[in-house]
């Protein structure tokens, strides 16, 4: 059986099953309580999502609901109150394409010229720049916040929508660079020498020999800045401003707003809103968002 | 652009650094005091609280998110069915952002509507379990939400690295009749010690930073119950007191500087290897 060969790091190596033993049991038992406290937050979310107040103080959180209802959708969306404004997450959720859509070319763009340059044209000082931006991936957002909010206002692009993309951007770029430079540096050098000898340059190289190839990278990329983007709070509160505030922050704002008792049927849908695009693309690229995960778990 | 990136990183925290030791308020002023700023820091009840909060959340979601990641792990790695169906189930938090994951949790804990109330209702009418509605456990909900969304990715990552070992050390390990769990222990986990260093780091980095569930989840309470460094920092910026609130951020780089200095450590202690032995 050993003997057909799989390509590493797909086939499980850990120790071999005899029989349906009781440690075999066991281990499914693991798993599937696991997979159960995974998936019942997202469960108990859609269910009250779709429930009316009455019907969640009547029953309990885990209950299906018994007269499903998207009415909670709908407000969530274009008519729940953030403050005295009451025009539900819409305008969040544009916000955040626009961010989304302006931000993750940018930065992918320009980390792959990064990751191109650091690998095959190394120049004097390249590897003491490449150290310093990975430092940047460690280091705490709250350490910059200000000097970006001074600087930004300096140039009077602080809370504005060409504001929080630079800041996407820059965030972006070590944890990018970084995945770029790995996947360059992985090609045979062969190529890039072949290439030199026919006389293609810096541009005529990147352009004709390295963008084809990077493809599946550049999707991995793709994925990890959709949802980091997406999903991102603290840079969208502090750097977009009242006009450009993404969907996050107005969730946020929407579930604190509530007074009184708090109406979960609406959050819970706004919740649900806001959690869709980053879930489908889950959902939709599958191992793609596994690859980027070790690079971008980082972003967190 | 890339030199205006290690610029912005550079220039800020030097800037940053350097403010701490002024009073700057709104604006930044060159008025040095000293270490002022960092006196006051420490004699801050709620600062010292923050810090308290983040070594106690730190550590309860680091031990759990290594533990639970690596029990997974193992039990991935056990030639099971739906690997791939379990993958998914476990690591589709990872996708929501921080602030949905807060939000979910803040309804599965609330004691009124939440798994308390559940419990109760089947009968237990004695049955307490809402973390957040107390000051003393609320960071235990905090650490069980943040748990559950970031324990997926380091399943992933411990997973990668057992699936590099190499079959043949098992197959050693069976013949010499040596329990599967003593294999583990003393042969596969110092062998992923890589896999196992990448986890660690990606957690301690993301501890620190630990901003968005604290605020989607308790806002900081109840009173400053789970106030993090973090939110100490943008707190200190928005009411205008600059200075302390860069004395605060300056605090926060000292355990990343840590942490990278023991990367170098070892880096350089692995190299010197590779050359010896070569």
């Amino acid at each position: 059986m050993s003997s057909v060969s799989l390509p590493a790091g797909i086939e499980p190596s850990g120790p071999r099953p005899r029989h349906v033993t009781a440690t075999r049991i066991g281990i499914y038992a693991f798993l599937l309580i696991a997979a159960l406290f995974f998936l019942i937050p997202l469960i108990v979310m859609i269910m009250t999502s779709m429930k009316s107040m009455s019907e969640i103080r009547g029953g309990n959180i885990f209950a299906l609901p018994m007269q499903p209802t998207l009415d909670y959708w709908v407000k969530a969306w274009s008519s729940a109150c953030t403050g005295r404004d009451c025009y539900g997450l819409a305008p969040g959720f544009f916000n955040s394409v626009k961010i989304t859509v302006l931000s993750v070319p940018v930065s992918i763009v320009i980390a792959m010229i990064n990751g191109y340059a650091l690998s095959f044209w190394r120049f004097r000082g390249s590897e003491l720049m490449f150290a310093i931006l990975l430092f940047g991936a460690f280091v705490p957002f709250q350490v910059l916040v200000y000097p970006i909010i001074f600087g930004l206002s300096r140039v009077g692009l602080f809370g504005t929508l060409p504001g929080i993309v630079i800041v996407h951007t820059i965030f972006g770029m070590p944890i990018l660079t970084l995945l770029f430079r790995n996947f360059f540096a992985s090609l045979p050098v062969e190529l890039f020498k072949a290439a030199r000898v026919d006389g293609a340059g810096f541009w005529r190289i990147f352009f004709s020999v390295m963008l084809p190839m990077s493809v599946p990278i550049t999707i991995v990329a793709v994925i990890l800045q959709v949802t980091g983007i997406w999903n991102d709070f603290i840079f969208g509160l502090v750097f977009a401003g009242r006009e450009n505030m993404p969907m996050t922050v107005q969730l946020n704002n929407i579930v604190r707003t509530s007074t009184g008792t708090v109406e979960y049927s609406t959050n819970m849908a706004a919740t649900v809103l806001t959690g869709a695009v980053p879930l489908i693309v889950y959902f939709v690229s599958g191992k793609w968002f596994v690859r980027g995960i070790a690079a971008g778990a980082v972003k967190g | 652009m890339m030199i205006v990136a290690i610029g912005v990183f550079v220039i800020g925290i030097t800037f940053t650094v350097v403010l701490s030791f002024t009073n700057s308020k709104l604006f930044p002023s060159f008025n040095f005091v000293g270490w002022r700023q960092y006196e006051i820091l420490w004699s801050t009840p709620r600062w010292v609280q923050s810090v308290t909060n983040i070594w106690f959340y730190g550590f309860g979601h680091i031990v759990l998110c290594m533990g639970v990641g690596f029990a997974l792990a193992v039990a991935m790695d056990q030639r099971i069915r739906g690997e791939d169906a379990f993958r998914t189930i476990f690591l589709y938090p990872f996708a929501l952002s921080a602030v949905i994951t807060g939000l979910v949790w803040q309804l599965m804990l609330d004691p009124i509507w939440g798994f308390q109330a559940f419990v109760r209702s089947l009968g237990f009418a004695d049955f307490t379990f809402a973390p957040l509605a107390n000051g003393e456990t609320a960071l235990i909900g905090m650490i069980v939400a943040s748990v559950w969304n970031g324990v997926g990715v380091t399943m992933a990552i411990l997973l990668a690295g057992l699936r590099g070992i190499d079959e043949e050390i098992w197959k050693a390990a069976r013949v010499d009749g040596i329990p599967a769990w003593r294999t583990y222990v003393s042969i596969v986990v110092p062998m992923m010690r890589g896999a196992v260093a990448t986890a660690l780091v990606l957690l301690v980095v993301n501890v620190v930073r630990t901003f968005d569930i604290v605020i989607a989840m308790t806002g900081g309470g109840p009173g400053i119950a789970t106030q993090m460094p973090a939110t100490y920092v943008i707190d200190n910026i928005n009411s205008r007191n600059v200075g302390h609130g860069m004395a605060a951020a300056t605090c926060m780089l000292a355990p990343i500087a840590v942490l990278i200095i023991i990367q170098a450590v070892f880096r350089w202690r692995a190299s010197r290897r590779g050359r010896t032995t070569s």
